[in-house]
């Protein structure tokens, strides 16, 4: 039989006593904490105090109902239709729908040509490495801007005149209006397709993209894709050795290796950065502003020159990136899961 | 006496074919341009491209340019050589934006001044304590050449400021100013205190996620509405705060990482021989942090000194937006903007290059220095 009242039951540890000295880390933190809050809150009242006598000393109008109200300039480019008459917010919606437009295509194409001139860095070929390490030392190293400039430089003085378009085959013309291509198109007679033809000095018919479109999305993408490399690079080098030798002795082929055992693994460590990237390249969009594409960006600075309201105006370009950039993230973070290592 | 070969038994397994040579000048051929013929194809294509386009490259840029600012060679090369006589002609509206021509000398000194000062900064032998000195003295003998007003200078105001001394001058003083702000934020979001944590996690994705054009509008048009009424202080100031408070925000997560990086072990260790929290981090863990991450720094000053030429969208005439200045109002020399281009394009590619090739040095430093 056990003895059980040998051992007397130790007494309950004391209370940890809640000292309000200055000497305790608790304390201390709590102090601090409210001290920044309180900054930061008299900091915003200050601004807001000073923003709001400012405005009505210099008699600045506040207020969303600018909004409705005719916008009286026109958008070059119009995915959906719009007339000066329109009002503001269908501006800003157009707007909206161009940095959509284009920061999807150059999503797409820098994705692709990153990864050609990333494999390409590791190629056995001497000339593609050294290619396409001229690619990427060339094009990260210079601004976004100077390169959007010199693009649409390019496209809108170098070309010919409509009226002596290069063309293929009279389906596809390009001069310094743009590039015009065969769309189809709904009509009376069921779907077809319409194709751009000369008339006058013009070309109409088909669908065409701007000089400005296409600068910004060439911009867009050389400048990116330079980056993507990069990141596609990093993902392939972090695959161990063991891995592609392994794959080669049980008689893969090269391109079996990489896309059963490289790529998988790579693209573990490429889709975070990527979708840094994808961040980067659509937050650069906003540099159509240079060029006079007509992003949210170029319609929040019209807008603003034209009502005065600044606060409005800059809170609204600020939501739309931030919204963008969420769902980016969001949308890369589905991706991440995916490519993500199943364990068991 | 028969040669005895590696294989001893005769009529047993014949010997191999020795392997194909790596080294010398048909190895390196066989290995780098003609192994298989995916790959001689694609060198034979590359050949062929490079034969098809480098030549009258050359010619245009090389040959049949025109090296002399004569207008009319220029207009009757045009098209088939490029004019570099437009930079002979222009390159001081390029370079110096918008500033006074017959004070040309002041940003001249000025911009080689804060060269010498960042090229010795990087220069290991001169990291003591005079270097401080040279910064402030430097910083503000930079500021009296460009603005004048003192020792008999004529005052130019900030916004006839312009060009290459403006570039560097933004980026580095933005890079200056960002660093002490960007650790403050990266120990914040590792703070143990939740609102000091929230605070500064709120402010630097908020930045994050905005481009830096709409910041640059807010210090433009929203600042002045901030501050006491009354006050308007120079736009050069505005737009370089908020460059600063927007680099900020990506240097510190850049900051962050590094102090991930740094073992728990190192802040016990500090906390068991005494260190309070704020010399465990100056002492312990900040110098462990910044050094592992100096690649991730230096690729955010090369974006803040590419993101400088945003400027010009505010109408502050920096490099890119000097050289449009320089030549779209002038109606000889406009035609000749690709060549501006290109010039700037070097410049901008010169100074990135050799910022990078410098953060290639320091992590071999580092290599050095742990290898032990």
């Amino acid at each position: 039989m056990i003895e059980r009242h040998l051992i007397a039951a130790r007494p309950a540890p004391p209370r940890p006593q809640r000292r309000w000295s200055w000497h305790h880390p608790h304390t201390r933190a709590l102090v601090w904490q409210w001290l920044a809050l309180l900054v930061v809150l008299l900091g915003l009242g200050w601004l807001i105090h000073n923003t709001q006598a400012n405005m009505t000393a210099r008699g600045i109008q506040s207020g969303w109902d600018f909004l409705r109200q005719t916008a009286g300039f026109d958008i070059g480019e119009q995915p959906i239709a719009f007339a000066s008459t329109d009002s503001y917010a269908r501006a800003f919606a157009v707007g909206l729908l161009n940095t959509l437009r284009v920061s999807i295509a150059a999503i797409v194409l820098c994705t692709v040509l990153g990864l050609l001139v990333g494999l390409g860095r590791l190629s056995h070929n001497l000339p593609v490495r050294v290619l396409c390490r001229a690619y990427v030392e060339l094009f990260r190293n210079v601004p976004l801007l100077v390169q959007l400039l010199l693009w649409y430089l390019l496209l809108v003085e170098y070309l010919p005149d409509p009226t002596e378009a290069w063309h293929w085959g009279q389906t596809i013309f390009w001069s310094k209006a743009g590039l015009s291509l065969p769309f189809p198109v709904h009509g009376a007679q069921g779907w077809h397709w319409s194709l751009p033809q000369l008339a006058g000095f013009a070309l109409e018919g088909g669908a065409a993209l701007s000089p400005e479109f296409l600068a910004l999305l060439l911009g867009l993408t050389l400048y990116t894709a330079a980056f993507v490399a990069e990141v596609v690079r990093a993902g392939i080098i972090a695959v161990p050795r063991g891995q592609i030798e392994a794959a080669l002795s049980i008689g893969l082929g090269q391109n079996q290796t990489l896309r059963y055992v490289i790529g998988p693994q790579a693209l573990r460590v490429i889709v975070p950065p990527l979708t840094n990237q994808f961040l980067n390249l659509t937050k650069n969009s906003s540099l159509a502003v240079a060029i006079g594409y007509p992003d949210v960006v170029s319609i929040a600075n019209t807008s603003l020159n034209q009502t005065g309201r600044a606060l409005e105006c800059i809170a609204i370009l600020m939501v739309v990136y931030l919204a963008l950039s969420l769902l980016t993230a969001l949308a890369m973070g589905y991706l991440n899961q995916r490519a993500a290592l199943r364990e068991r | 006496m028969p040669k005895t070969g590696p294989n001893p038994s005769p009529g047993g397994i014949a010997a191999r074919p020795a392997p194909a040579r790596t080294g010398g000048l048909a190895g390196w051929l066989r290995r780098e341009l003609l192994g298989g013929w995916v790959s001689s194809c694609t060198t034979l294509a590359l050949l062929a491209c490079a034969l098809w386009f480098l030549p009258p490259l050359g010619n245009w840029a090389l040959w049949q340019a025109v090296w002399q600012p004569d207008v009319a060679a220029c207009h009757a090369a045009r098209g088939t050589g490029a004019c570099w006589g437009m930079l002979a002609e222009k390159y001081r509206f390029i370079l110096l934006g918008r500033y006074p021509l017959e004070e040309g000398w002041r940003p001249l000194l000025a911009t080689l001044l804060l060269l010498v000062l960042v090229l010795t900064s990087g220069v290991r032998r001169c990291w003591n304590r005079w270097l401080v000195l040279a910064w402030v003295l430097v910083w503000v003998l930079f500021m009296a050449l460009m603005g004048g007003g003192v020792l008999g200078w004529v005052p130019v105001p900030t916004d006839r400021w312009g060009g290459l001394p403006l570039t560097l001058m933004l980026s580095t003083l933005s890079i200056v100013l960002a660093c002490p702000l960007a650790v403050v934020l990266a120990l914040g979001r590792r703070s143990q205190m939740p609102a000091i944590r929230v605070l500064c996690s709120l402010y630097i994705e908020l930045v994050r996620g905005v481009p830096l054009i709409s910041v640059l509008f807010m210090a433009s048009f929203l600042f002045p509405l901030f501050l006491p009424v009354g006050a308007t202080p120079d736009v050069l100031l505005r737009v370089l705060l908020g460059i600063a408070l927007f680099a900020a925000a990506y240097l510190a997560e850049t900051v962050r990482a590094g102090l991930q990086s740094v073992p728990r072990g190192q802040t016990e260790a500090a906390a068991s021989v005494g260190l309070g929290w704020w010399p465990t981090q100056r002492l312990v863990v900040l110098p462990q942090a910044l050094g592992a991450v100096v690649p991730g720094l230096m690729n955010s000053f090369i974006s803040i000194f590419k993101d400088s030429s945003l400027i010009t969208i505010v109408s502050l005439y920096e490099l890119t937006g000097s050289l449009g200045l320089a030549l779209s109002g002038d109606p000889l020399w406009r035609p000749f903007m690709v060549e501006g281009y290109l010039f700037i394009t070097l410049i901008y590619f010169v100074v990135c290059a050799a910022m990078s090739r410098y953060s290639l040095w320091v992590e071999q430093q580092q290599a050095r220095s742990s290898a032990r």
